[in-house]
C-alpha cells in the first residue's frame, strides 16, 4: 500500500441493489456495504414476491392447490405439480398406474431441462455472453412448444392431477421430442464451445461464490449447488420416486462448489435429463393414466354424465374436496434447484390444515452473505445467478 | 438405521423429553418437550450412529382450539445413513417461545425468521429475529388460523 493510501480517510459505502434491478431476478434487495469495490457485508431482503401460498392452500380444497404449485418455481412448473401430487398420494397411501408415472418422469425432466437452460442463459447473459442467452432461449422454446402440445400451456402447466394426469400424451409426441432434442443438443454443443473454455467466463465464474461441502450441508443446500460442492445427494437416487429406479442416468458432481462447477453440473444434468426422457419414452407402457378411485380422481366425463355414482363422487369431490385420512407426511422430489419438499397435514377433511413447501433456493439465498464477504461487487452477479433463486419458490 | 431405530435411540437418550413417537406412511415422528429441543437437536447431529447433518425444513402448524396451540416441526436428514426424521415441539400460545437451533444448523436462521414472521413464535437466542417475508409495518401473523384471509393492512388501506 502506498503512503497516501495509508493516510487516506476512507469509509464504507452502503449501496442498495434494490428489488427492482436487472440482476436481482425474483426481486431481492441486497444492501451492500462496500470498501471500494470489495464487499464488506451483504444483507439480503426477500419477500417481495410473497403471495401467501400457504394461506391460500388452507383456504381451498386439496385439488385447488394444484394451480398454485405452478407458480412456485415458475421456470419448472411441472416438477412442482408432480411433487404436490406425489405428496397427496402419499397421504392417501396410493400409487398411480405405471403409464402415469412414466409420463410424470418425462414431464419432470423436461421441466428440469428448461430450468437449467434458463439459468445458464441468464447467468451467461449477465456476465456479458448475450449469444448464449439467445441460443438457450431458442432451445427452451422448442421444449415449451412440446409442453404446450402436452398440456395447453407453456409455463403454468397445471398438468398433473392427484391420482393421475390431466390428459395422455398427444399423438406423435415421441417423434416431436426426438426432433426437438436434436436441435437442443446442437445448441448445447454451441454453448459448450462458447463458454466452457472461455477465458472471460472462467475468470468471472471460477473460484467465485465457493462453498465448501461441510458448510453447504450446514446451510441446507441441496440440488445442483450442493452437488457442485462435491456432495452426491440427489433425491432421485437417494429416495427414488416414480420410476427413477428403473431408468439409467448419472448425477454429475463437482469439486469446489464455485459458480463454474455449478454451471458444469447444470450443463451435464441437461444431457442426463435428455437421456432419461428418451429412455422413458422408449419404455412407456400402455394402460390408464388415472387411478380408478372415484373419491380421489374424477371418472371420465362419459361416466360422470351417465352413471349416478360417478356424478355423486364428482359433485362431492368438487364441493367438499377429496378427503385424505388424518395425519401428516413429508414427501420430497428433486426439483431443478434441489430438494422440493411438501409437508402436508390433514385432519380428514377436504381442506388442508397445513400445506408447506420446503423451498430449495431459500437456504442458498440465505448463504449469499457468507459467499460474498470479501469478494468484489461484480461477483454478486454470477453468484446470485448460479444459485438460481426463483422468487416464486423462495418467497411463495 | 430404520426409522424406528432412530426414534428408539432418541427415546432412550431423552426419556423425560420425548412425549410420543410414531411412524406413519414411512415417516418417523417424535413429539418432544420444547425445553429440551436444543439438547435433542445437538444429539441428533453429533451422535455418530444418527449423524443428522441436514436440517431440511423448519416450520410450524397452528392447531387453533387445541392446547398447546402451536407445533414447531423440524425435518432432519442424515446424508450418511440416508434417513429422515421429523421432530415436533409443542409451543403454547401464552408463552409463545422456543429455543433457537441456529447454533446446531445454521440453516435454521432464515427458517426460524419465517416462522416468527408468519406465526409469531419467538426463537430465543436467534441472532437476528426480524420479519423476513413480510414488510416492516405489517401487523399480525398471517398464518395463524385466526388471521382472516381477506384482512386488510394499514399500509395498504381499504378495498375501495
Amino acid at each position: 500500500m502506498t503512503d497516501s493510501a495509508k493516510t487516506l480517510h476512507t469509509e464504507h459505502m452502503v449501496i442498495n441493489m434494490g428489488p427492482s434491478h436487472p440482476v436481482t431476478h425474483g426481486t431481492v434487495k441486497f444492501t451492500v456495504t462496500l470498501d471500494g469495490e470489495t464487499v464488506h457485508d451483504l444483507k439480503v431482503d426477500i419477500g417481495y414476491l410473497h403471495r401467501g401460498f400457504e394461506k391460500m392452500c388452507e383456504n381451498g380444497t386439496w385439488e385447488q392447490v394444484m394451480p398454485y404449485t405452478d407458480r412456485l418455481n415458475y421456470v419448472s412448473p411441472l416438477i412442482n405439480n408432480v411433487g404436490y401430487a406425489l405428496a397427496v398420494e402419499k397421504l392417501f397411501g396410493v400409487e398411480t398406474p405405471a403409464r402415469c408415472q412414466y409420463i410424470r418422469v418425462i414431464a419432470c425432466e423436461m421441466a428440469r431441462i428448461c430450468d437449467h437452460f434458463t439459468n445458464i442463459a441468464a447467468g451467461a447473459m449477465e456476465v456479458g455472453a448475450m449469444t448464449v442467452f439467445l441460443y438457450f432461449v431458442e432451445a427452451r422454446d422448442l421444449l415449451w412448444d412440446l409442453m404446450e402440445e402436452l398440456c395447453g400451456a407453456r409455463v403454468t402447466a397445471n398438468y398433473v392431477r392427484i391420482g393421475g394426469l390431466k390428459n395422455d400424451l398427444p399423438e406423435g409426441f415421441g417423434a416431436k421430442t426426438a426432433k426437438a432434442f436434436e436441435t437442443c443438443r446442437e445448441l448445447w454443443t454451441d454453448v459448450d464451445k462458447l463458454l466452457t473454455k472461455n477465458r472471460i467466463f472462467i475468470d468471472r465464474m471460477r473460484d467465485v461464490g465457493t462453498m465448501p461441502a461441510e458448510e453447504a450441508m450446514a446451510y441446507g443446500f441441496t440440488g445442483p449447488c450442493l452437488r457442485a460442492s462435491g456432495v452426491p445427494y440427489d433425491v432421485r437416487k437417494a429416495h427414488p420416486y416414480l420410476v427413477y429406479d428403473q431408468l439409467d442416468f448419472e448425477i454429475p458432481v463437482g469439486e469446489t462448489g464455485d459458480n463454474f462447477d455449478r454451471y458444469l453440473v447444470r450443463m451435464e444434468e441437461i444431457q442426463q435429463s435428455m437421456r432419461i426422457v428418451e429412455q422413458a419414452l422408449a419404455q412407456l407402457p400402455a394402460g390408464p393414466i388415472n387411478l380408478d378411485v372415484p373419491g380421489l380422481r374424477w371418472q371420465s366425463k362419459d361416466d360422470t354424465y351417465n352413471r349416478i355414482e360417478a356424478l355423486i363422487f364428482h359433485f362431492k369431490t368438487i364441493t367438499e374436496g377429496i378427503q385424505p385420512p388424518a395425519g401428516e407426511i413429508y414427501a420430497a422430489v428433486e426439483g431443478a434447484n434441489g430438494e422440493l419438499g411438501f409437508y402436508l397435514v390433514s385432519d380428514g377433511s377436504g381442506k388442508p390444515v397445513k400445506c408447506r413447501v420446503r423451498p430449495p433456493s431459500f437456504p442458498m439465498t440465505a448463504a449469499m452473505p457468507r459467499m460474498m464477504r470479501g469478494r468484489l461487487i461484480a461477483d454478486i452477479v454470477p453468484t446470485f445467478d448460479m444459485i438460481n433463486m426463483i422468487g416464486g419458490e423462495c418467497d411463495r | 438405521m430404520s426409522p424406528n431405530a432412530t426414534l428408539d435411540k432418541i427415546s432412550r437418550q431423552f426419556p423425560r423429553s420425548v412425549i410420543e413417537t410414531h411412524t406413519w406412511r414411512g415417516d418417523a415422528t417424535a413429539i418432544v418437550r420444547r425445553e429440551d429441543i436444543l439438547a435433542i437437536c445437538t444429539f441428533l447431529r453429533d451422535d455418530p450412529e444418527l449423524a443428522y447433518n441436514f436440517m431440511m425444513d423448519l416450520t410450524a402448524v397452528d392447531y387453533l382450539g387445541k392446547a398447546p396451540r402451536f407445533e414447531v416441526v423440524y425435518h432432519l436428514y442424515s446424508l450418511s445413513k440416508n434417513q429422515r426424521v421429523r421432530i415436533k415441539a409443542q409451543v403454547p400460545e401464552a408463552d409463545c417461545a422456543i429455543d433457537s437451533i441456529v447454533s446446531v444448523w445454521i440453516a435454521a436462521d432464515w427458517f426460524e425468521r419465517e416462522v416468527f414472521d408468519l406465526y409469531g413464535i419467538v426463537f430465543k437466542g436467534h441472532p437476528n429475529l426480524k420479519r423476513i417475508l413480510l414488510y416492516e409495518g405489517f401487523e399480525g401473523h398471517p398464518l395463524r388460523k385466526d388471521y382472516p384471509v381477506k384482512q386488510r393492512q394499514p399500509l395498504i388501506g381499504p378495498l375501495n
